[in-house]
């Protein structure tokens, strides 16, 4: 194979090389470094005088003098169903002491847009035992659901609480979790190991770990290679796959590092103009395939820079995500767990999967009523900073004590706290006691609130 | 024109643009890159170089390899076949890819956009020795249930007398018409799509596009021909919008263009609308239905051109005298696309790293739009209805901005408002409507003379509220006035009666004109009541606590609602003549 020593540049993660034979665009490369040493990297840019690579891991020891192999492919990784129960690093090699992966197959790791036409109807109910996902934003089969967070909040206990306890009710059929952590602490990716062993969820799990000081560049392949590998237990295997991502903003702060270094233009705080479709290609590769057995669900976790929704992170991953589940700094500081605000939550795929037959008849009506309630009361409690409880009407009272009792009893559970969503129901009518019957009768049919509500149900 | 089909060779490949040298090339040609004849289009020419955006992914691809100019625009297929067909950006059949290249979409793949196989039975309307135009209807073609596909002269075509016209079955190919100019036509037309389809005037749209959604054809009407936008933050309600659109608005033939959207989106579209069935027909809702899905995770150059294949889909229809209803979401989504392949360009941005055209293309997109006298002489109508997707929520933003310029309704979404399951999620006080003048002749000959000033009353009041609202905040509700605290029921009555509306309930999910009025009536009566007894002493908490009140929800989610607005009635008039005694 031809090694080019023609580098003319290094510019961060990018080496720019000089008159080659023609290479394909996204091509792999292997850098030589003079004591032997070898660097992955991967085309951006080709043409017949220039090929500019992005290397994929630290550029320490880079220089002109460094030997650029072009190896004839796109990137791809192996895969197989030894994968379960092993832990890899950001790039795709084991880490965890163990043998190299026997391929199976040997995939690209960019995937392919799966046909809309192709695609199955996401409607299989995931019960989290979380009352605020599955009571107020249901989770279905082959979504993409996001977690909205902030520094110091417990994302991580959230998601890894859904990891323990998603299960579609009365279905035995296999699954598996991936887990791709980008840019994450060591200490942080511990928590997570430490939990899946306890639980025994390792053995059926895939772990990708990119930690903090590993190359951020590599934090571009990481969630592609948890895609792929996903995507062949999904629908290679037939498991039903729950991917975890985290953490989504370190990922998109490594495409700025690298749109920064190849001075393109930027969009919105300096993020590339094509993070959007950057983003989809992640996200969009979450679904079901008529006729296939297997589904992938997605729940990328990010933190939001200074807790701003409108920042280009979740702001973009919110118009591709099927919703968001949004975590609350003020929930959290009340002392509440999960503090979960459901306000600017939401699942989008939610009325595909619940009502009569999938999980209960009255659900999407309690849900509407449980917002509603919680709305009015969280207003209201403006309205009492300044007027005092007493200057409201009885009505707002009510409303006002609701959305009280609604983050303490229906908010509030315990991390290993496992509720059916029969359970969640009922808690949600067990609150609507306490409200005049009329102000139910605005959103809940008569015929559910004779079947459901406490005073007539002995 | 002349086209040297000597290919052309690839220089340099950098993502969805690629440069080629030694091509004979113009402007929107549409080329064929590389060995696996990957499909692109000429986007800028640079002296040697020719510049390309690519429909397909260009991993792989290397410098080298050849290019071949088709000397062609990029086009559409128009005919029998569109109906009920689902598309990518530049009109490859769906269903077909999935035979040819499995579920996922791989590339180099062509598939036309109808089906050249099947016949359709064609029924001639014109005779032998009679003169055509172009644009003139010819025969016709029962292509669904609820739709008659008529066949039409191309527009640029010469036209003269029919010599030979057939009747019977045929392929789209087969020729059907030979005229004494020399030209023969099959049914099949082609369109290059980013050219306007020509008519021969357009006129100033005057029939609301009724919607059964009683905020926008209550208070916010768009006329049919007319254009709109629904801009809103993630989450308020614009895809849903959107559909209930698409299902329900009394157009003939509806083009919903998912562009640069969820694939599960998509999906919900495709299982849902086929089992819908059309209030006006009867039959599937998909009859009427074409579909375009370029999910954000396509190529973004196709994303780019599904705009364009919709409208020219939308136009051929309006030729044939239908009125067509448009739904693009989201416009944002193709700005970016714009944007992507402006960055790649290297060309100077403008605002927010949009490139500087973005005004101009919108507007010639949205311009497509209207109520024409078509070169057949029907009447006909494409309605636009645009999403925006603002970053952040921001409506500052360019996309939005220039889209306000040139569009005649906005329906703001609230985030506010769906936060609260107050659906649709539209700000009654941000949006407007510009038609309300062109369109009152007909709410007040068509419906009731009485509506337009209801609505007017509507407005008001709800504008009253939000100027007591600031007041309360201050004081509480118990220090207002006793006329302004009804004045705060009635308004808490409008939004929650009549501006809320469940599009999953089987009953609510559609209001039909007469239904509105009702509402609009029974609201207003209970106000006048109200108003009236507060005049005579009666005190508010006891006008508020009418037990009538508590039936008037029922309406919404009851099919045959008469009876029960009948015992409303009756039993208001009874107890606020019991308050007032």
């Amino acid at each position: 194979m031809k090694e080019y020593k023609t580098v003319s540049k290094v510019a961060g993660p990018l080496l720019f090389v000089k008159k080659t034979e023609p290479v394909s665009y996204e091509e792999q490369v292997s850098l030589v470094l003079p004591d032997g040493t070898l660097k992955r990297g991967q085309v951006l840019d080709t043409s017949e005088d220039l090929v500019v690579v992005q290397c994929f891991e630290t550029t320490t020891g880079l220089g002109r003098d460094t030997g650029v192999r072009f190896l004839g492919e796109t990137f791809k990784m192996s895969v197989s169903k030894t994968m379960l129960g092993r832990i890899l690093s950001g790039g795709g090699k084991p880490i965890d002491g163990g043998p190299d992966i026997i391929p199976d197959k040997r995939l690209d790791i960019n995937g392919a847009a799966i046909n809309p036409y192709a695609r199955g109807s996401p409607r299989d109910f995931i019960q989290t035992g979380i009352a605020t996902i599955d009571g107020t934003n249901t989770l279905v089969r082959g979504q993409k659901l996001p977690i909205f967070s902030s520094a110091g909040l417990p994302h991580n206990e959230i998601a890894l609480q859904i990891a323990r306890q998603a299960k579609v009710p009365g279905s035995t059929e296999e699954f598996a979790v991936v887990f791709a952590a980008m840019g994450i602490t060591r200490e942080e990716a511990n928590y997570f190991m430490a939990d899946f062993e306890r639980t025994g969820a390792l053995e059926r799990a895939v772990v990708f770990l990119n930690l903090a000081d590993d190359p951020a560049v590599e934090r571009t392949v990481t969630p592609r290679l948890a895609l792929t590998t996903a995507e062949y237990l999904a629908y290679e295997l037939g498991y039903h796959v729950l991917v975890i991502l985290t953490d989504m903003t370190n990922y998109c702060e490594a495409l700025r590092q690298i749109g920064a270094a190849r001075e393109e233009v930027p969009g919105r705080r300096g993020y590339p103009g094509y993070m959007y479709t950057d983003l989809a290609s992640i996200y969009e590769r979450a679904g079901i395939i008529k006729g296939l057995k297997g589904s992938v669900t997605q729940i990328p976790i990010l933190t939001m820079p200074g807790d701003d929704i409108t920042h280009p992170i979740p702001d973009l991953t919110g118009y591709i995500t099927e919703g968001q589940i949004v975590i609350s700094p003020e929930l959290h500081r009340k002392g509440i767990y999960p503090p979960i605000n459901v306000l600017p939550s939401l699942s989008r795929l939610m009325n595909l999967g619940i009502g009569k037959g999938l999980t209960r008849e009255d659900h999407k009506k309690v849900s509407d009523m449980l917002y509603s309630g919680y709305a009015e009361g969280v207003d209201l409690r403006g309205l009492v900073a300044i007027v005092g409880k007493d200057a409201l009407s009885e009505r707002d009272q009510k409303f006002l004590e609701f959305a009280d009792n609604f983050e303490n009893k229906f908010v509030r559970q315990g991390a290993d706290e496992d509720r059916t969503i029969a359970q969640t129901l009922d808690i949600g009518w067990n609150m609507f006691v306490q409200l005049p019957e009329n102000e139910l009768e605005k959103r809940i049919d008569r015929d559910l609130i004779k079947t459901y509500h406490p005073n007539y149900r002995k | 024109m002349e086209v040297s089909n000597k290919p052309g060779i690839l220089k340099r490949i950098a993502g969805p643009v690629v440069t080629a040298v030694g091509l004979n090339a113009h402007m929107y040609d549409v080329v064929k890159v590389g060995n696996e004849e990957l499909m692109g289009e000429v986007i800028k020419i640079d002296g040697d170089d020719i510049i390309i955006q690519v429909y397909e992914s260009t991993t792989g691809i290397r410098p080298g390899e050849p290019v071949i100019n088709t000397g062609l625009s990029l086009a559409v297929e128009l005919g029998p076949g569109l109906l009920t067909s689902i598309y990518d950006g530049i009109q490859r059949p769906l269903e077909v890819l999935i035979e040819k290249m499995g579920n996922f979409i791989a590339r180099g793949v062509t598939a036309p956009g109808l089906d050249h196989e099947k016949k359709w039975e064609f029924k001639p309307v014109v005779s032998v020795n009679t003169a055509v135009r172009p644009g003139q209807i010819i025969g016709e073609v029962q292509e669904t249930r609820s739709i008659v596909h008529k066949i039409m002269i191309p527009p640029n075509a010469t036209g003269g007398i029919v010599r030979k016209i057939k009747s019977g079955s045929f392929t789209v190919d087969d020729i059907i018409i030979e005229l004494g100019s020399g030209e023969s036509f099959p049914m099949m037309q082609r369109w290059p799509v980013r050219v306007p389809r020509p008519y021969i005037e357009k006129h100033t749209p005057n029939i609301p596009l009724l919607t059964g959604q009683r905020i926008l054809d209550g208070l916010f009407p768009i006329a049919k021909g007319g254009t709109a936008a629904i801009p809103g933050p993630f989450g308020s309600g614009k895809t849903v919008t959107q559909q209930q659109l698409a299902k329900w608005s009394d157009a003939e033939i509806v083009v919903y263009i998912g562009c640069g959207e969820r694939g599960n989106e998509m999906t919900e579209v495709l299982t849902e609308f086929p089992e819908l069935t059309d209030p006006k027909t009867g039959n599937s809702l998909m009859e009427r239905t074409i579909l375009i899905a370029n999910t954000s995770n396509m190529p973004v150059a196709a994303r780019e051109a599904s705009v364009y294949t919709g409208i020219t889909l939308a136009e051929y229809f309006r030729d044939m005298g239908y009125d067509v209803a448009l739904m693009a979401d989201s416009t944002s989504r193709w700005a970016e696309a714009m944007r992507e392949i402006c960055s790649r360009l290297e060309e100077m941005p403008g605002e927010e790293g949009y490139p500087a055209y973005l005004s101009s293309r919108l507007s010639e997109f949205y311009e497509r739009a209207g109520l024409v006298q078509s070169l057949a002489g029907n009447s006909g109508s494409v309605s636009v209805i645009g999403a925006v997707s603002p970053a952040g929520g921001d409506f500052s933003e360019p996309v939005t901005q220039n889209t306000l310029r040139i569009v005649k309704v906005f329906w703001a979404l609230d985030a506010n408002l769906s936060r609260r399951r107050h659906f649709p999620a539209i700000n009654w006080l941000q949006s407007y409507s510009l038609y309300m003048a062109q369109l009152n002749d007909y709410y007040d000959e068509k419906v009731s003379p009485e509506w337009n000033k209801l609505r007017g009353w509507f407005m008001e009041i709800l504008q009253k509220e939000a100027e007591l609202q600031e007041i309360v905040q201050l004081v509480g509700s118990d220090a207002l006035p006793e006329t302004e605290q009804i004045t705060i029921e009635v308004a808490r009555m409008i939004r929650e009666l009549f501006l809320q509306q469940n599009g999953f309930d089987p009953v609510d999910t559609y209001c039909s004109l007469d239904k509105q009025l009702d509402l609009f009536k029974m609201i207003k009566c209970f106000a006048d009541l109200a108003y009236a007894a507060q005049a005579v002493g009666v005190p508010p908490v006891q006008i508020l606590s009418i037990k009538a009140k508590n039936e008037m929800p029922q309406i919404k989610f009851t099919k045959d609602y008469k009876p029960v607005l009948d015992k409303i009635y009756t039993e208001m008039d009874a107890e606020f003549k019991a308050l007032r005694a």
